[in-house]
């Protein structure tokens, strides 16, 4: 009944927007990367051609990230905090988003409208909120005092990983939830029954049919999370602003923000996508697995 | 050897029963909702800290020394978010910006997600990969894209508001592409088919049948490119061109760490109210429009559409 023609031509401004203003800005940072360097000026000449692209300087920032080179120590650092934020939010979350899927009865509208609730609220905002509260008179060092924990309460707010790590999770956790929430409702309940009618133990059907038909949503809330966490330079700057505790994002910030090569950080923007490219591929080829596992 | 042989199945049984009291599926899970209250506290509590604090009738940030309603929203004559050039500035950028969003990226994107939803050819579906990436991209890759294309390539665009509006519009029209591409799959097609059997033309049954279906995913899509738009920092910082296209989480940003008054906490309350206002008018809204659907149904579509955001 429509004419043929009318959905590519409704796709069409927004398929241009998207080449305009996506594919080729992200093409410029190859140009960058692999363009050369204007001899008197030192500012970045991007090589457009593929034909023109000199991979000399690109390869040396690549080497940068082997063991003991000038890269290597803040890419270790900001997998190990990612890693330390995913596993924390994992714990939290996943609790969280079972108990709502699942048992929260009468509250359960309530509990997922508050889980949304930081959505709705600017993620600069939160992260001002935590300075806040853990600034040296803040509310954090006003309880250790008054409970005596510690006589010396810690300096939060200047190069403390734990603070980095505590505002990543803070930040990212509500991002990891809702995604799992949706997948954990995904779970047919009559699964459950089975695995109890069979003789399992609750803890068993939990083992053994919740958790596996979980997998992937655990899986891609965890990408969700993490693709953006390694990418992060805000964070750590709001809640520690030292170099002791610069992330790959500040890396590239620095070079961009301030820094002298541009180029580097274009190369070094384009290795942080080639590994994430590289983290969700891998994440689909396990979604994938999983479905045909499931289908057979 | 005796004591430990007889307290060793005695404290499996205790675990076991412990592990059985958190993970059984129809038992009270006490433990599981002590963990998700005190994560919904913590999660919450720090904001509310931060709005109390604009209401602070001195100048900490973490002292509390009396009530104040007005003095850092538009009381102080030199430090309050009305007075301050700058706050109020970012918060006119912010607006502006989220305003400019909404109204081209909306557009754009339904008309997108009822092109690609439709159109089948080896194009379509590779347009629905390229339409998903801005999605997966850390921001700050997307930040240096536009930067440097603006610097060497659209050399015709400054960094400035127009630049900020354009890369405002790239990250937001993904979202709205899979918000009414959602409501489209659960529409199906029958209706239109049924309008064009009783002699609608396309036209007709374009304005007439899928527009008005489409209304409540559209009301959604609003909501959530105001929603980023206004809390988004990393491309509205990379393409600005300094202290004039300051947004308001430019201005957190910049003033978190460097001795602030409780004016920023205004400010960011401000973005709150914003946000709660708008939301609640999206709610009733979209109640008035879905209500020959279940109400429960209704709710569910909003936080399905805010669900499929996610994945």
């Amino acid at each position: 009944m429509y004419p043929k023609w009318l959905w590519p031509a409704l796709a069409a401004a927004g398929i241009l927007w998207l080449v305009l203003l996506f594919l080729v800005p992200f093409y410029a940072i190859i140009g960058v990367a692999f363009g050369g360097v204007d001899p008197i000026f030192q500012n970045p000449v991007p090589a457009w051609s593929p034909w023109h692209w000199d991979f000399a300087s690109a390869i040396d920032t690549l080497k940068g990230f082997l063991p003991q080179h000038e890269y290597w120590r803040v890419f270790l650092r900001t997998a190990e905090y990612v890693a330390a934020a995913l596993t924390a939010s994992l714990l939290i979350g996943y609790p969280v988003a079972y108990y709502v899927s699942r048992h929260a009865r009468r509250t359960k509208a309530l509990l997922v409208a508050l889980l949304v609730l930081p959505f709705w609220v600017s993620y600069l905002m939160r992260m001002l909120a935590w300075v806040n509260l853990f600034a040296p008179s803040g509310l954090v060092n006003e309880v250790l005092a008054v409970t005596r924990l510690t006589t010396q309460p810690p300096d939060w707010l200047n190069g403390n990983p734990v603070s980095v790590i505590l505002a990543l999770v803070y930040g990212y956790v509500p991002y990891l939830i809702v995604p799992l929430l949706a997948a954990l409702d995904r779970i047919d309940q009559s699964l459950l029954e089975a695995a109890r009618d069979l003789g399992a133990s609750p803890w068993q059907a939990f083992v053994h049919v919740t958790l596996p038909l979980s997998k992937t949503g655990i899986l891609g809330a965890s990408v969700i999370i993490a693709l953006p966490m390694f990418g992060d330079y805000y964070t750590p700057n709001v809640v520690s602003g030292s170099p002791l505790t610069s992330m790959l994002g500040n890396q590239i910030d620095i070079f961009f923000h301030g820094g002298p090569q541009p180029s580097v950080g274009a190369s070094l923007t384009l290795i942080l996508t080639l590994f994430l490219a590289g983290l969700t591929a891998y994440y689909m080829v396990a979604v994938a697995r999983a479905h045909r596992e499931g289908e057979r | 050897m005796s004591a430990g042989a007889a307290s060793s199945p005695r404290a499996r049984s205790l675990a076991r029963r412990a592990l059985d009291w958190i993970a059984n599926p129809w038992g009270k899970p006490r433990f599981l909702l002590l963990v998700t209250w005190a994560y919904v506290g913590v999660s919450i509590l720090p904001v509310l800290v931060a709005i109390q604090f604009s209401f602070n009738a001195g100048r900490s940030m973490t002292a509390w020394q009396g009530f104040s309603l007005t003095r850092w929203y538009f009381g102080d004559p030199v430090y309050s978010v009305w007075h301050d050039p700058s706050l109020r500035h970012a918060l006119i950028q912010s607006l502006k910006l989220a305003g400019f969003d909404m109204v081209i990226a909306t557009p754009l994107g339904v008309m997108l997600a009822i092109g690609l939803s439709r159109w089948r050819s080896v194009a379509a579906s590779m347009s629905n990969f390229l339409m998903l990436l801005p999605m997966v991209t850390p921001e700050i890759v997307m930040g240096v894209a536009f930067y440097l294309v603006i610097l060497h390539l659209y050399t015709f665009i400054h960094p400035g508001t127009f630049a900020q509006a354009l890369g405002h519009v790239t990250f937001s029209l993904s979202y709205v592409v899979v918000i009414v591409r959602g409501r489209l799959v659960s529409i199906g097609r029958q209706y239109e088919e049924a309008a064009a059997d009783l002699g609608a033309t396309p036209w007709e049954s374009m304005r007439y049948v899928l527009l008005p279906l489409l209304l409540p995913a559209i009301l959604s899509s609003l909501m959530i490119v105001f929603a980023i738009s206004i809390d988004d920092f990393v491309i509205s910082q990379w393409l600005s061109c300094g202290a004039g296209c300051d947004t308001i989480p430019i201005r957190i940003y910049g003033s978190a760490r460097a001795g602030p008054l409780p004016a920023v906490n205004a400010l960011a309350a401000l973005m709150v109210y914003f946000t709660v206002i708008a939301l609640g008018i999206a709610y009733l809204l979209f109640r008035f429009l879905t209500r020959g659907e279940r109400a429960d149904r209704s709710t569910r579509l909003l936080v399905g559409d805010m669900a499929a955001l996610e994945m």
